[in-house]
């Protein structure tokens, strides 16, 4: 069956694009993809979201935006998109092996973790590499974890992995950090934070079955190498928007976001818009994800209405 | 969760999964865990689909630490898919109702 509205990714935009449309009786599906609700269902409190005085669980808020748009007919579906075909209209997608149609897309399929790129990163994670420390941290009480980065959240996962683990190192490859001065004075006066500036992680040694038992680092000064004993590696080196499926498809940007028009949400094809994480790397919050979400929806809606 | 559903500890973990005759699914996980939330209901309505042929249950990591810690497990949700006391396959992270409908037929 033809949809006037698809829409790909359910973080605040995609749902917010949901509520929107669903509101104009477009009947929206959303399609979820592998992490429903996004990114801020692996973040504790949201403190800065307006409206929530008090805070408020990213799962929770994310199940908020879900049964709001549910609540005007938008339909959501625990589902990956696996390939498109936008070279003619309605624009085709396969889902599982089912194939849609619509007569409009909106892409909301956000940002994920950046990682190193190793063979032993990629094999361990979830044996002991991670990108996420409020999800994993739980499993490091009192052991030594090793955190990847320089910026803010890099400084934020140290901190919070000191609730659990017996010593965090920092390792970062200059020998000054991105983080805001706030954040890296905290990182620094707590006791069981050390840093490793220079150093590069060369490789990462385990199995799946015992786990993180060694990271090797890289001296950038002297290429020196030094295998250290440690049970976790926690990557904190930034964002790669999650444009796979779209690429030699849409405009993207030398970093691979999706370029959309000036002031607008619509991207270099008629008829596919784009919102949130996805096209945008210099906000990356929540409600300006939502604020393009609302865009896209009324962009969409004007777009099928004057077509 | 389902009455299909069991409730594994460290305290039956040795007579009701390891010793099953059924393989078992587990599910570990926890109540802070936003990705748990997302699969628990397929995890719900696979334990209806497989009954009789695939024993489902969730460990939930926060009050059974030593069975998280034994298996290994570092990042949930964890899925465990054990036959006659061996794990024979694994998925970490959330996932979509195919991937681990996959790992059970390739089980029974």
């Amino acid at each position: 069956m033809k949809r006037k509205v698809i829409i790909i990714g359910s973080g605040p935009a995609g749902l917010t694009a949901a509520i929107y449309s669903a509101r104009a009786n477009l009947n929206p599906l959303v399609f979820e993809g592998a992490q429903p609700g996004g990114q801020l269902t692996i973040t504790t409190d949201v403190e800065n979201y307006p409206g929530f005085s008090e805070g408020i669980l990213g799962p929770d808020m994310m199940d908020q935006f879900r049964k709001q748009a549910k609540r005007f007919g938008a339909e959501c579906l625990y589902e990956t998109v696996d390939k498109i075909d936008f070279s003619e209209h309605p624009f085709r997608l396969w889902v599982n092996g089912k194939k849609y149609s619509s007569d409009s897309i909106i892409i909301s399929t956000g940002a994920s973790a950046r990682l190193l790129g190793l063979e032993s990163e990629t094999r361990l994670m979830g044996h002991g590499v991670s990108a996420c420390a409020t999800c994993d941290g739980f499993f490091f009480k009192d052991k030594k974890v090793f955190v990847v980065g320089g910026g803010d959240s890099a400084m934020e996962e140290a901190n919070f992995l000191t609730k659990f683990a017996s010593s965090v190192i920092i390792v970062h490859r200059r020998d000054e950090f991105r983080a805001s001065k706030i954040m890296v004075d905290r990182a620094l006066s707590n006791p069981k934070i050390s840093v490793r500036y220079n150093t590069v992680v060369d490789d990462i040694v385990g199995s799946e079955k015992s786990g993180v038992e060694s990271i090797i680092l890289k001296d950038t000064k002297t290429d020196e190498k030094n295998e250290e004993k440690c049970d976790g590696v926690f990557m904190a080196i930034g964002h790669v928007p999650n444009t796979k499926l779209f690429k030699g498809v849409l405009e993207l940007d030398g970093s691979g976001y999706i370029v959309t028009k000036p002031d607008s949400t619509h991207t270099n094809l008629e008829g596919v818009f784009a919102c949130g994480d996805v096209q945008d790397q210099i906000y990356r919050q929540a409600v300006t994800a939502a604020g393009t979400g609302c865009m896209a929806a009324l962009d969409s809606e004007r777009w099928l209405e004057h077509r | 969760m389902s009455k299909n559903v069991h409730e594994f500890t460290d305290e039956n973990f040795e007579t009701d999964v390891t010793q099953s005759d059924l393989p078992v699914l587990i599910d570990f996980w926890a109540a802070w865990c936003g990705p748990c939330k997302a699969i628990a209901p397929l995890i719900d309505e696979i334990a209806g689909e497989y009954q009789g042929k695939i024993k489902v249950g969730k460990v939930d990591v926060d009050q059974n630490q030593n069975t998280a810690m034994k298996y290994g497990v570092r990042s949930i949700p964890t899925l465990l898919l054990m036959k006659n006391g061996e794990i024979v396959d694994q998925i970490v992270g959330a996932v979509p109702k195919g991937n681990i409908t996959d790992i059970l037929n390739k089980a029974i």
